[in-house]
């Protein structure tokens, strides 16, 4: 039985959120801080011929302005992943070309935030334009417009045709598959330009602290990846620098890019004064998005649902840099196939560049994008067999016990590694689904207004196998608290409570008697950072360890207290008891004992943790939705949710990362998209014009957590971060062809484009 | 130029600018429960309550509320003891990142001082210009509708 595990814990820093208290990057007053504001490029390809900053440095208030011209060239990737980066070192500070509208250009630091933006346009730049290219297709094409055509980037595999990257996995043998299969369709799925629009856009504040040390506080997933490439970018020891993330206002995977990091504390470096970039809400849209890609899915089946043959072929779009870039196309494959039990699979994927807005991280990691194929196209399949599309998936998907060989073949920009399942309540999370929407019992049609049902069922990954690596380090105090310190990073998930729980309950004592500090490079053990959906699986495993660790030291000075054998020793209650006499000792009387008494040590524990397996989380989701063939305008009515994330650790806490990550799927669905003009510049890059759902959107959401053993995981926890905002395009388009018969594969379900295809 | 408004139930002597931004000098002045998300008035990071009001001070300068009452999260719970309403968003889970939080607990304030037992479509009127990227809002409205079920049973 769990004392800690499985309860509703408010959040350890829920306190001093709901006061509103001053713990975000912003929240802090620095003495004469520079406020550093870019000029961005208004063109989407072009050569810097000459850049004059003069009458701008003039300027009364302008302290320093920055350019290719004065600032070190260092190829890097702004991808804040583990080293060495699988992305492409294709950035550098300040270039002399710029590759999209907004690319930066220069940026002025100054007194304040007013003059540094009137002198960005103050620097004269001359430019020779060059073409762009903005379609994937056109830019793999001989002839086209050559984006990385720098000499010293590195990683690229084919900077000539703007090609990052490529893939090609097959298992089994894809034409005997088509041979076998009684039906065989072919079509192609398209997903669009999406931003995270966290409400706190990227923020960092850069210092000298009173030993010339730089620090950095910033709003991020990756704070000791941003010391690691910031070293790098800006030519210093990593010694000389310190992150600390405070509370941050969001990711969703924006904030796993390094790039702005290094520019303010070059600044610092260069002035001796505290900088600092806060992104206008504009520049946030342009900062990092979803990777746009464009699949061709190729299934054949047998007339009993059987798969025979999956052929996924995708081109994504990595705009004009190519963070993230081939490993979210590994993931459109890896983590989307294996969900399918079928036997010869072959997934091809090309990554490319154009003169668009970059792509980055962001929460589903290609899964997103790759689940909008599949699961569009298992109902097309269910059609043309005339079968039930819930069977169909009952039906096929990979079970407890089972593996897949895609597992292997395909990992994150490299091969993967095998794993079984040991955990998967996919078949439960179905049955139950498919009760609480109650499956096409209401009327199909109430004048114009026109109902569907749609389902759609999805997996993501629980880390990155061998690859993630947390550590953590507990001490024991006089009253018998703990300090839990760890590099994990919570970025509004609640993850510092997690870890706390999971410490909790392997050292017996109350949740509220750990005290968590978490994300600082001076203090903190290392961790790879939030993303992946790794916290609670892998930094919650380097926990369990030091806790467990910890507890055998409380353990053994308390046998010693007690005059008894560990064998004879049970922790209960914050105390060590002894199993043969009853008697006991409380950890606040071991922990005097060590420290003042005998044997004086300070009982401290630290380990490290990786997975050599990723459990996938799986979930299965139903929709409702209501369509008016007069206006094209979709309401969702109902959505239902039931995720297997493993042992639920707080499950007030997952069911919000649950809600929030389907109520921004079922956004991106509907209505979010980018606008862009004849050069590629996005239009629209305010909540006016952008639309994120609102409280007035959203329909009646059910989420069900449907608990499952995973043993590889702190007391059998996964991942639930990510998994849920793979269902809605899917479950969507399909309730779409419910309601009116026409068949989308292209979002979002904008109501212009329902409306057209209606008529 | 100077202007005098009561902040918090205090009044307080600004030296500020014709051009200054409400949000802008609430910030400098400490009020940093005041956030800024937007600056165009769309995500409601930056509300206030202003004259009983909810209202954005992204889109107000700061000498338009000369002489007028705001009040800002930072007055409640000033005892450390929290109201219901900051209670409720905690036990319910209401608060992820807890950016927007302080928007979002104005604006239910405002609404439950109004209306002390909102129906669920009040209370998503009411927060309708308060964003939240986090929660997908299901939380944060039952927050408010739990406040709204405790003060009732207390009547």
């Amino acid at each position: 039985m769990f004392k800690e595990v499985g309860k509703n814990i408010p959040r350890v820093d829920g306190y001093a959120l709901v006061k509103g208290n001053p713990v975000f990057t912003d929240d802090i007053d620095f003495k004469a801080l520079l406020f550093i504001k870019f000029l961005r490029s208004p063109y989407p390809h072009a050569l810097i011929k000459s850049i004059d900053t003069k009458e701008a440095e003039n300027m009364d208030g302008v302290v320093l302005v920055l350019s290719h011209e004065n600032t070190p060239r260092v190829p890097h990737t702004t991808a804040g992943q583990g080293y060495p980066e699988p992305s492409p070192y294709d950035s550098v500070m300040f270039d002399r070309k710029i590759r999209f509208v907004g690319d930066r250009v220069a940026c002025v630091a100054a007194d304040s935030p007013e003059i540094a933006s009137d002198a960005t346009k103050k620097i004269d730049v001359d430019y020779e334009i060059l073409p762009p290219v903005f379609d994937p297709a056109e830019a793999l094409k001989n002839g086209a417009p050559i984006i990385h055509n720098e000499d010293d980037s590195r990683g690229i595999l084919d900077p000539k045709h703007n090609l990052v990257g490529e893939v090609e996995v097959s298992v089994g043998n894809l034409d005997k598959g088509f041979r076998e299969a009684d039906v065989i369709l072919e079509n192609r799925y398209e997903v669009h330009y999406a931003q995270h629009t966290p409400i706190e856009p990227h923020i960092v504040i850069t210092y000298l602290d009173e030993n010339g040390r730089l620090v950095i506080r910033s709003s991020t997933q990756v704070p000791f990846h941003v010391r690691r490439i910031c070293a790098n970018v800006l030519g210093i020891p990593i010694q000389r620098i310190r992150v600390v993330k405070p509370r941050i206002g969001g990711g969703f995977g924006t904030k796993q890019e390094v790039y702005l990091d290094y520019i303010a504390g070059y600044v610092t470096i260069k002035t001796g004064r505290p900088a600092k970039i806060e992104l206008t809400r504009r520049e946030e849209f342009i900062s990092r998005t979803r990777h746009p890609i464009s699949t061709v899915l190729k299934v054949g089946a047998k007339r009993d649902g059987t798969l025979t043959a999956l052929d996924m072929s995708i081109l994504s779009n990595t705009g004009a840099y190519g963070s993230h870039a081939t490993t979210v196309m590994y993931n459109t494959g890896s983590k989307v196939l294996p969900l399918y039990r079928c036997p010869n699979v072959r997934f091809k994927g090309k990554v490319v560049y154009t003169n668009l807005p970059v792509a980055g991280a962001y929460r589903g990691y290609g899964a997103t994008q790759g689940y909008f194929a599949t699961e569009s196209m298992l109902d097309e399949i269910a059609e043309k067999i005339e079968m039930n599309p819930i069977d169909l998936r009952k039906k096929i998907h990979i079970k407890e016990g089972e593996t897949s060989p895609i597992f292997e073949a395909l990992g994150e920009g490299k091969k993967g590694v095998s794993q079984v399942i040991s955990s998967c309540k996919l078949p439960q999370c179905i049955e139950e689904g498919f009760k609480l929407i109650e499956w096409k019992k209401k009327p199909k049609e109430e004048g114009k207004i026109k109902r569907g049902y749609g389902c759609a069922i999805m997996m993501q990954g629980s880390g990155i196998p061998a690859v993630d690596m947390g550590a953590a380090l507990i001490k024991m105090n006089e009253d018998g608290s703990f300090n839990l310190l760890v590099g994990a990073t919570d970025l509004g998930t609640g993850s510092d409570t997690i870890l706390a729980q999971i410490a909790a309950e392997a050292l017996r004592v109350p949740t509220e008697s750990i005290i968590v500090y978490s994300s600082d490079t001076d203090f903190t053990p290392f961790d790879v950072g939030a993303y992946a959906s790794s916290t609670t699986y892998i930094s919650g495993g380097a926990v369990l360890k030091t806790a467990k660790k910890v507890l055998e030291e409380i353990i053994l000075v308390g046998g010693e207290m007690l005059n008894e054998n560990e064998e004879n020793l049970k922790a209960e209650d914050a105390k060590i008891i002894s199993k043969k006499t009853g008697r006991s000792v409380t950890y606040q009387e071991i922990a005097y004992n060590s420290l003042y008494e005998r044997d004086q040590h300070q009982i401290i524990g630290s380990m490290s943790h990786i997975s050599s397996k990723s459990p996938p989380p799986f979930a299965a989701h139903f929709v409702e939705i209501l369509i008016n063939r007069e206006t094209g305008k979709i309401k969702v009515e109902k959505y239902v949710a039931c995720v297997d994330c493993g042992t639920v650790i707080n499950p007030q806490l997952a069911e919000g990362q649950v809600e929030g990550s389907i109520i921004n799927g079922i956004s991106y669905a509907l209505t979010e998209e980018f606008i862009f003009d004849k050069n590629g510049k996005m239009m629209n890059g305010s909540f006016q014009d952008y639309k994120i759902f609102t409280s007035m959107d959203i329909p009646d959401l059910k989420v069900v957590l449907i608990p499952s053993h995973e043993p590889s995981g702190p007391f059998g926890a996964k991942s639930v971060g990510e998994v849920s905002i793979n269902g809605p395009c899917p479950a969507i388009a399909n309730a779409i062809y419910d309601a009116v018969g026409i068949r989308i594969r292209k979002t979002p379900f904008t109501p212009e484009k329902i409306l057209k295809l209606i008529k | 130029m100077q202007i005098e408004v009561k902040i918090n139930r205090v009044l307080k002597r600004f030296e500020t600018s014709p051009g200054e931004i409400l949000l802008d000098l609430l910030r400098r002045e400490g009020y940093k429960s005041v956030k800024r998300g937007c600056e165009t008035g769309e995500c409601g990071a930056c509300s206030i309550i202003l004259d009983g009001k909810l209202a954005k001070s992204c889109l107000l300068f700061a000498p338009q509320v000369s002489g007028h009452n705001i009040i800002t999260l930072e007055s409640l719970a000033n005892s450390g003891e929290l109201q219901p309403v900051q209670q409720a968003f905690l036990d319910e889970g209401a608060v992820q990142c807890g950016f927007c939080t302080p928007g979002m607990i104005l604006a239910a304030k405002v609404l439950l001082d109004r209306t002390p037992h909102p129906s669920e479509e009040e209370i998503k009127e009411a927060i309708s210009g308060n964003l939240c990227r986090c929660t997908g809002y299901v939380k944060i409205i039952r927050a408010i509708k739990k406040v709204g079920e405790t003060l009732n049973k207390n009547v």
